[in-house]
Parts: C-alpha cells; structure tokens; sequence
C-alpha cells in the first residue's frame, strides 16, 4: 500500500490531511500490540494495508496474517466497547493509486462519523487507556492461544465475521492464564528462573521462586521446565493467584536440616 | 491549451508540458510537438516561469556516435489498427473501442482515472461485448495470418477487471479457439467463464449499426442452438491483435537483417535471440507475437549472448566507490539533523518549509536542521555529509520525497560521514503530502511536522547495521541435461565459468531425443547432436552422467551439493544453481491406450513415422485426440505443445501418405503466433478438424468396419453438423500431457524452491522474474518451469543464464542488513516464527536452555512476520524494531 500512496502522490489525487502513514515492509508485520497502543494513545482510527489477497511481494502471504489480526482485534476492540469500525484493513497492489486515495477519504469521513475515540462510546478516556494497556500485557498470552487462527488462510469474505467471535475473546479474557509457584513444592532448583524469558522469576539459592505477576508474560514456560519430580508450577484459569509469601520467609529450610532442627515449617 | 494525451490514447486531454505517464522512467517533464512555441514560435511562458532555467526551446535533435560491440534490437511490437478494416467502425461508431483504449479505460492512471466511462455519454456501460482475433488469424486484406498469442488471455483479464469495478456488468466475449496455454492461464479462463453474468460465444461477428440516439452497438453472430442473432451492446471492445513495429523494415535495412514473411525478425531455429548477422541479437515482441514471461526470457537471453561476446571487457567502465571508516556512534546520545527538501515547488510552494525547519530544532536530540532547494542534487548530498561530520551528527533526517526512490542515495550520504547507513531516516513529505494536499498548505505544513517529528523519534532508535559481502563463488550448478540445461550451460561457459552439468540419464538431450524435427522444419536429432558435441568439447563444461543428487546446502554464493554419478561421489561447490529437470509424459489411461497397441501416444507417433513404420504411413485413416491428461480437474493447465504436435505428424503423414484420413478431435485448437499457418497448411490439406466439448468426449472402441476389417471406432458429436459421427480410424494418437517430472518434489525439497499448484516449478514472479525462484541464487528454465517450444526452452535457457551472469560476474553479493535477529533469552522455543517463514531462515538450535530459534541472515528476506508472530518479542526484525515502529505511533499523537 506504500507504494500505492506513492502512485497517489505522483498522480497528485488529492485527498484528506489527517491520515500518517508508518512504513512495514509487510503488512504481516503489524503487530496487534502496535494498534492497541495507537489507540491507547488516542488514536481515533486506524488502517492496515497490505497488497492484494494472493498477491504477495514475498512469497509468505503475511496480508492474510495481518487480515486475522485485523479481525481478532476487532472482536478485542468490542470487548472494551469500542467501535469496531475504528480499524480497518485494506488490500490494494502498488499500481491502485486512485484507491489509495479513496480508502483515505472513506475511512477519515467513517471515523469522523464515530467521532472521538472513547467519548463517542460513553467510555471514561483513562478507563480505556488502563485497560488497552492491561490488554497490550496479554499479547504473549492472545498470540500463543490464538496461534493458529492467526496464521489461516481465509478462503472469503464471509468467513471473515465469523472467524473470531465475541464469545471467544471474552472467554480468552476470562480464562486468562497465570502461573504461581507453589511455595510447598519450590525447590529453588533456578531451572523456571534461568529459562523464564522475561526474567519475571525472583529466587535464588535455597530461596523460594517467586513469579513477579507483573513482569509476567503469561507464556507458560515455567511450567514447562519445571522438574516433573518438583511439579511446583501450577496454572489458574481465570482465577488470581495467592498472594507470594512475605520477602524475608522464602528461604528453604531442608528436610535433613528441620530434622534436625526441629524448627520451623515451610509455610 | 489542452491537446490529446497519446499515452491514454487520446482519451483524455494535457498539456504540451506534461510528464509522459505517472510511472515512466525518468519521472521528469518534457514537451512534446504540441508547443505553441515549436509549432508557432509564440508563448514562451514556461521558460520565463523556470527558476532553474531547466527549458530550452532551441534545442534540437543530436547525432551521436557511439562505438558498440553487440547490438540488441528490441523495438516491440505495434497494436494492429483496426481503421484499416472498414467493417470494425472503428473511429466511426463511437462506442467501439480497441482493447488499447479499453487498457486505459481501466487504469486508475487512465483518462477517467479508472472509472469505466462511455466517451459518447459519460455513462457506465452495462453491456459489454470483446470481439476476438481482430487483425489476428485472418487472410482478408488488412489483417494478419497469424494468431497474436496474447489477445485471448489480455480480453478475461479485461472482464475480471471490469467485473471488479462493477459487479453487475455483463461481459460477453466473441472468440474463436479460447488459447489459453501459457503458464496459470487455463485456470484463469475457467475463472473467468465462472464470473455471473459472463458469456463466452464462441462465434464469428459483424458489426451492425450504430443506435443514432443511445450510441448503442449492435453485433450479429450466430450459435448452433439459435442460429444467427443480433444483439445490442453499450460497449464493444476490439481485441486487437500485434503487429510488428512500425519501422520493421527501416530497421532491418539499417542494421542489415533479414524479416520473416510476417515482418517479424527472421530467428536462427535454435538460436531465436540471434538474428542473421552476428553480434545483432533481437528480445521481445520482434521475435514474434509474445506474451510478457517469454519477453523477459529473451531479453536476459540476448544480455547473456552478448555477455558471451564481451565478457572480456566485463567491468571495464566500472569504479569501485571507497568510503571512509566507519565510526561506532552506538553509544552516543542521538545528535539528530534534519534536512528539509524545497524539491523545487513540490513540497515549497505548498508546505512552509522554513517553518518546519524551526519546528524540527525544537523535538528532542535535534541538534541542526535546514532546509535545500534539492537534497538529492550532487552539490545538496554532498552538504549533507559536510554538514555530518562538521555538527557531529550521527543521525540523518531527510525530508523530502518517497525512500522507494532515494533512500539509497541519502544512505550514501552517511557513509561518505563515516557514519553507518542505517542511521539514515526519511520523512516522505512529498508523495505523502505536498502532493496530495496541493490545496490545503496550511494543513500539510502541520502534517509535515508530524511527519518530522515521527521520523525523528524513529531515528532515536535506529541502530547500525551491517551489510554483508558474501563472496561468489564462480562457479554454476546446471541441474538436467536436455536442451534447456545444455544452452545455459554452454552460454555461462562461454563467458568464462566453469558449470557442472548433472544429467540423471545415461545421455544427454533429455525430452527431445525423443523429437525428430519441429513443426517449422528444424532436424532436431542433428542439433541435439551438434549441441551434445560442443558440451563435451568445452573446457570448461563438466558432464556428470547417470547423476542423482543426495544432498544440496548453502546459499547464494556458496552452494555445495553431493552428486552420485558415473564418476563416483562428488562434492560440488558453486555459486549458482540452475533447474533444468524438463518434463514427463504422461501415460494415458484413456481411449484404450496400453488394451489396444493401434493407440499410442503423439511422441509415438512421431518416433514411427521417423522409423518409417509402414503400417503407421499406410495406413487408410488416422483419428488424433487432443488435450488427453489435461485441461482437466486432474492437471487443469493447457500442455502448450500437442496441438502443433498433432498438426506436426499430420501434415508429415499427409507428404507421406496424401491418401490418409486423418481426424483431429479438438476443444481449442491452440497454434498461437506464427504455427497459425501451419494449422491453416493442415486444414487446406484435407486434415479435418473436428471440436469436442469435455462433457462429451470422445469414444473409442474395437470394431470392425462394413468390409468386416478390425478398426478403432470413434464416435464424436460434431458441434457444427449438430450430430454424433462413427469415425473407422486404424490408428488412434493420442496427445498426451506434459506432466511435470517425477523428480520434481526432491529437487524442490533438495533446493527449497517451491511449486506452483499443477505441480511445475514455481518462479519468482510469473511475468517479471520468469527464470529466477524467490531463493536467491538458484534459477529456471526449460519444461521443468511450465511446457513449451523448442525455440521457447531455448530463450528461455539463455535467459538463466543472463541472471546466473549478473549474480557469478561480481565477486561478492550484499545481503541487507534489514534481517531478523534472535533475542535466545527471550526465545521460548515455540516454533512460531519458523512457521511463518516462508524462505526457511529460522531453524531451532539446542541449547542448555532448551531449544532456540536461530536465523540464517542470508535466507532472510526482511518481511518481519517472524516478528509480530512471536509471543515473547525474542525475534526481531532489524530496522523496524517494536521499539523503532512503537516510537513512530507515539510520536504520531504529536504534542497534545
């Protein structure tokens, strides 16, 4: 679509000033973080483009990645209540210059229609922004659950509405994952916190891990790695986690050593 | 003053100063004959308005002399002109257009930009009839003989445009044979034909009359269930057919070459890019009639002969541009300047650019900015990297026009600095905004700001990047040994490099060892022998026989692939890698070929007349069924070659045997370009032609005829005598499929191209880039790419080695320093990213931490999709980071 603009340029269609186009080279490579921080920054619109369905510069077909995105936040945007039609995808080849212009005009006279973003939908401006921003943290959790459907080929149109549906992002939103170590079960063996991503892990030798919720990616890594035999990582569905425990009671005390001791328990 | 615009045909109107169409190339202005001044030697107003002096009124065309060492003529082709027919009413009937106009009609550079327009009443026609083969297969005065080859394809190219634009038109095309038999194009007519509101009539036409009120056309045509109609239409399109450039014969007496009988250039059979004198070679629609792939195939073709000729003098007008050392700013604060291009009166006369220029010393890490007339004029670029090294700057802002056009030159720029080029950032204020909003400068100043200011957050965070040189090695790769693999072998040779050449047989010549002589005469044994010859003799050609390939790795420049051949286990290192697997039969299973031993194939058929089997010349009637294999839901693709095939072995058998009957069962007879003649040859000599529809194919049975004599039985409705006939045939040939070859899939795995859905080879572009694959270094001709002639593999096979030249000439080759790279910390080792890439460039790699997705730079190609697939922002596309792009739509808010 950049070079659809360029033609736009060169054949001097004239067209609305509001619009600011970002380069990508692939519309594929919009990540669904990049439109919800548009918005949360109160962004009244925003437009995807990409070249034509079955006619990729690449031979990777990103449009179709970038038309599924498209349509999954979509579904997002409803589920904070705002106005779907705020985002659109358009496919367009190099050559349509005149489209360029036309989808730029449509979609500013569409969006100036719905008016400013959040107060036309009766939604508090900062209460949107919060939970755009909570949101934008589950994108590691929305792009694994949804990693498939991402990737599809849609065969038309019609599959498009039906393709994410509003039940399941709100049962996406409802049953998000988080990850708790069982305090009990930790070993403080470091294999979750050396292979956590994000670094999200707090523990070190003969200190109980401890995940940072907020660091959290939600990826499920720790889960994954933690030795079967320990079985320390459990995952909530839609519930919160318990609290950690307190910074200054996270330290093992071992079986042999309470022997003998006699003190103290891990709880 | 407004004349006729020659590039939209005449549709619409420009002026005498006007840049010729938007995409030409140079995108610069000129004027043309309609000058007031030129015709009349007044006016003079645009060198008075020029404040760069750029018009010359008096300048006046040059002789030049320019010594050369090869020529290639390549002066297209000119649209047939349907005035020279009086019965078209072209010119007269308003609404009858050619496909020339129509072509533009279409075009959102067209005169109605795009819009569908009637000239006579500015309406949309509703009702819209293409008639076929104008100025193409005809013998009347005017016209043509032959088939243009194009015409067929370019008129359901129109209709799914005009469908497009609106859903509700009816599209009717008038046509003859439907030839579809280039590369994709069946399933694009079975595409078309399914379109609602889409007739194909498969009739001979007259243009009527004219409605004096409504300007609405009449056609009469005839269809064997309503006999003859007539029908009116809004619009009638002509589809005209080509013919040979204007001049065909001033040029050929200027450069001393020899036309055909169609005024084409005159080929050398098994060299279609030479013409008769040596060092003049011919690309494109001078060859004949030619569609866009095999236009490409010839014109890298003719660069590679000449290669062949001056490859000694390769690089010789070259010089290598030295730059300083770069320094490593990585770890200084962001010292941004911007500059900001007048572009004349582009962006000047309509945003304040002394205005953003103020603006831009005002956002953060700006430490210069100022304006220039023309950032990219020589003296401009040069201030830019003065200025660079004088303010310590180690980001470049230029604000001025598209990156697609001169991004690379600012790039330069930085590097003359010492500074790396990807701390150069470019804010398109022109194509973006200047010209788009020519009429709201108050606006587009304003947005110009943004645009800025976005470009500049973005450069805060650019990092350097290196390109690397990843060296050639010279050598290539050719994979088959038949006459597609054997021409590129020879020509790569022929320009200094050694080529190994694998053939999975015991012999060389592939498909055609199999082909006697081509429907235009040429012995194609005694060529393949001569070519064989040569191979062997070249020094630097290496034959590798009785080949299989058990390992192919490596990128561009540096492949090594394992043969197991006659000669033992050889590594083979090289550069490049040309596929040239060619193509199968396929085995009918149809028609009782393999029950009945009177059925066999075409190429069996050839191989007995060649044989001087008796019984095949003596005998009293032969019946040959096209398209067997086929054009149906199994290969939905057009073989290309069997219907001059066919027509090949009849006319032969008729020299040899004028008694014979011969039948051939046809749904389109597809002889395009110049094989028309031979087909009109066939049906002057008593061949008959009879059409089948796929629903209703031909039946074959053993029988015996009234004399009691055992005969093949063929029964077929005849559309145009409107019932079934009982053909008594002794031999039945069938034309059997070209099926892709059974080694395919493993060369493709081998070589990671990919296949197109009949199961050929897929090219990087089907028009544009015809011999290459998406993979670098790796190429494609001959039947493995899609059937064809032998002059076609041929143009084909030095079109290879054109682009194998222009990869093995250079020493090096720049991979982009745009390419993902792995954060392995962040990596959970999902799989995602090497899911969603399609060059294979993402492998995983054992770690102590699990496994980790690692790219290979070299077989990334920077899309990024890797990128906003992977959960954990572990993968990253350099050059536009999260980080880079998440900058540009914080700073697109701007400052509220």
């Amino acid at each position: 679509m950049y070079g659809a603009a360029d033609l736009a340029g060169v054949s001097r269609l004239q067209y609305t000033t509001e619009m600011k186009l970002i380069r990508v080279m692939c519309s594929g490579r919009v990540d669904l973080a990049y439109v919800l921080r548009a918005f949360s920054n109160g962004m009244d619109g925003v437009l995807i483009g990409g070249c034509r369905l079955n006619e990729c510069n690449y031979t990777t077909h990103g449009n179709y990645h970038a038309l599924n995105m498209v349509l999954l936040c979509k579904r997002i945007m409803e589920h904070v209540g705002l106005n779907p039609a705020r985002l659109r995808i358009e496919f367009m080849s190099g050559s349509e210059g005149n489209l360029f212009a036309e989808v730029v005009n449509d979609f500013v006279k569409q969006v100036k229609m719905l008016g400013p973003l959040a107060q036309s939908e009766g939604i508090d401006k900062n209460e949107l922004k919060s939970q755009l921003e909570e949101i934008t943290k589950l994108v590691t959790y929305i792009k694994l659950m949804k990693g498939d459907k991402l990737t599809a080929r849609l065969e038309n149109p019609e599959e498009y509405n039906e393709f994410f549906t509003s039940d399941e992002i709100d049962s996406l939103f409802r049953e998000v994952n988080s990850y708790y170590i069982e305090p009990g079960k930790c070993q403080a063996c470091m294999i979750c916190a050396k292979r956590c991503p994000v670094e999200a892990i707090i523990g070190g030798k003969n200190q109980i891990h401890v995940i940072d919720q907020d660091k959290c990616i939600k990826c499920g890594t720790c889960l994954e790695v933690c030795p079967a035999r320990f079985g320390a990582v459990t995952k909530f569905s839609g519930a919160p986690v318990p609290p950690p425990m307190p910074e200054g009671e996270r330290t093992i005390v071992r079986k042999s050593k309470e022997k003998m001791s006699e003190i103290g328990s891990i709880n | 003053m407004q004349y006729p615009d020659q590039f939209n045909q005449a549709l619409s109107k420009n002026k005498a100063v006007h840049i010729y169409f938007p995409q030409a190339i140079p995108l610069v202005a000129y004027i043309d004959e309609s000058c007031l001044y030129l015709k009349e030697n007044k006016c003079r107003i645009c060198e008075g308005i020029c404040q760069n002096n750029a018009i010359n009124l008096n300048q006046t065309a040059q002789i030049k002399e320019v010594n050369v060492g090869a020529i290639i003529l390549s002066p297209g082709l000119e649209p047939f002109d349907p005035k020279v027919m009086e019965e078209y009413r072209y010119g007269e009937f308003a609404n009858v257009v050619t496909s020339m106009d129509y072509e533009r009609l279409l075009s959102s550079t067209g005169p109605y930009q795009g819009e569908i327009l009637r000239t006579s009443d500015m309406k949309h026609p509703q009702k819209i009839a293409w008639i076929q083969c104008v100025g193409s297969r005809q013998v009347t005065p005017g016209g043509n003989s032959y088939c243009s080859a194009v015409c067929c394809t370019y008129a359901q190219k129109h209709v799914i445009l005009t469908k497009e634009h609106n859903a509700e038109a009816e599209c009717t095309i008038f046509h003859n044979d439907i030839r579809s038999y280039g590369k994709d194009f069946e399933r694009f007519y079975e595409r078309t034909e399914q379109l609602p509101g889409v007739r194909f009539i498969r009739s001979y036409t007259s243009i009527v009359k004219e409605d004096p009120v409504t300007k609405n056309v009449s056609i009469r045509y005839a269809t064997p269930d309503e006999g003859v109609k007539e029908e009116e239409f809004d619009l009638v399109v002509l589809s005209v057919g080509l013919n040979p450039p204007a001049d065909a014969h001033g040029l050929a007496q200027k450069y001393g070459i020899e036309l055909n009988a169609h005024h084409f250039c005159k080929l050398n059979p098994v060299n279609p890019i030479e013409t008769n004198r040596p060092g003049i070679f011919v690309s494109g629609a001078f060859q004949g009639p030619t569609d866009i792939p095999e236009s490409v195939f010839s014109a890298s073709g003719a660069s590679s002969q000449c290669g062949e000729l001056l490859d000694y003098r390769r690089g010789n007008l070259a010089r290598e541009r030295t730059y300083p050392l770069e320094k490593d700013v990585s770890q200084e604060e962001p010292r941004i300047g911007v500059f900001v291009c007048h572009c004349g009166a582009n962006i000047g006369r309509i945003v304040n650019v002394p205005a953003t220029v103020e603006y831009a010393l005002t956002l953060p890490h700006v430490v210069y900015a100022q304006e220039q007339l023309f950032s990219c004029a020589t003296n401009s670029a040069k201030e830019i990297t003065d200025i660079t090294k004088e303010k310590g700057l180690n980001r470049v802002v230029v604000a001025a026009c598209s990156p697609r056009t001169l991004e690379p030159l600012f790039r330069d720029t930085l590097r003359e600095a010492g500074i790396n080029q990807y701390y150069y950032e470019m804010a398109n204020i022109r194509e973006h905004n200047s010209w788009v909003h020519a009429k709201e400068k108050e606006a587009a100043t304003q947005k110009a700001k943004d645009i800025i200011r976005m470009s500049v957050a973005r450069a805060c965070h650019l990092g350097p990047l290196q390109e690397f040189d990843l060296p050639v090695n010279k050598t290539a790769l050719v994979v088959g040994g038949g006459i597609a693999g054997m021409n590129c072998a020879l020509s790569i040779a022929n320009q200094g490099h050694q080529v190994y050449l694998l053939e999975r047989d015991t012999h060389l010549g592939g498909m055609a060892r199999k082909i006697h002589h081509t429907l235009e005469g040429l012995d194609v044994q005694a060529y393949l022998r001569d070519l064989t010859g040569k191979i062997y003799q070249h020094p630097l050609v290496h034959v590798y026989t009785d080949a299989v390939i058990t390992e192919a790795t490596g990128y561009v420049g540096n492949f090594v692939t394992k043969v197991q051949s006659e000669r033992g286990v050889a590594e083979l290192k090289h550069g490049a890698a040309v596929i040239a697997i060619g193509a199968d039969v396929y085995t009918p299973t149809e028609y009782l070929y393999g029950a009945d031993d009177r059925v066999i194939t075409h190429l069996e058929l050839e191989q007995q007349i060649a044989n001087g089997n008796e019984k095949v010349i003596n005998a009293a009637s032969l019946v040959i069924i096209q398209c067997v294999g086929c054009r149906n839901e199994d290969r939905n693709y057009c073989s290309r070659v069997c219907c001059s095939e066919s027509i090949k072995n009849a006319l032969q058998l008729k020299e040899l045997n004028p008694e014979m009957d011969i039948y051939i069962l046809f749904r389109d007879m597809r002889t395009y370009g110049f094989q028309e003649d031979y087909y009109r040859e066939a049906a002057s000599k008593d061949v008959k032609f009879i059409r089948y529809e796929p629903h209703d194919q031909p039946q074959v049975e053993a029988a015996e005829d009234e004399d009691g004599r055992p005969v093949l039985r063929v029964t077929v409705t005849d559309y145009i005598l409107g019932k079934k006939l009982e053909l008594d045939a002794d031999l039945i040939a069938l034309a059997a499929a070209v099926i892709p070859s059974a080694a395919t899939k493993e060369v493709a795995e081998l070589f990671k191209v990919t296949l197109s859905p009949d199961g050929f080879f897929k090219e990087a572009h089907v028009k544009l880039r015809p011999v290459e694959f998406g993979t670098d270094g790796v190429y494609l001709c001959g039947l493995a790419h899609y059937p064809k002639h032998i002059p076609e593999t041929i143009n084909q096979a030095y079109g290879a080695a054109g682009r194998v030249l222009t990869l093995l000439a250079h020493d090096t080759v720049i991979a982009s320093g745009s390419v993902c790279e792995v954060d392995e910390k962040r990596c959970m080792g999902c799989g995602a990213c090497i899911a969603a890439c399609a060059y294979g460039a993402i492998e995983f790699r054992k770690t102590r931490q699990g496994k980790k997705a690692v790219v290979n730079p070299v077989l990334c190609k920077g899309d990024g999709l890797c990128n906003a697939k992977c959960p954990t922002g572990a993968i990253s596309l350099l050059h536009f980071t999260d980080e880079q792009l998440l900058s540009q739509i914080d700073a697109a808010v701007g400052d509220v």
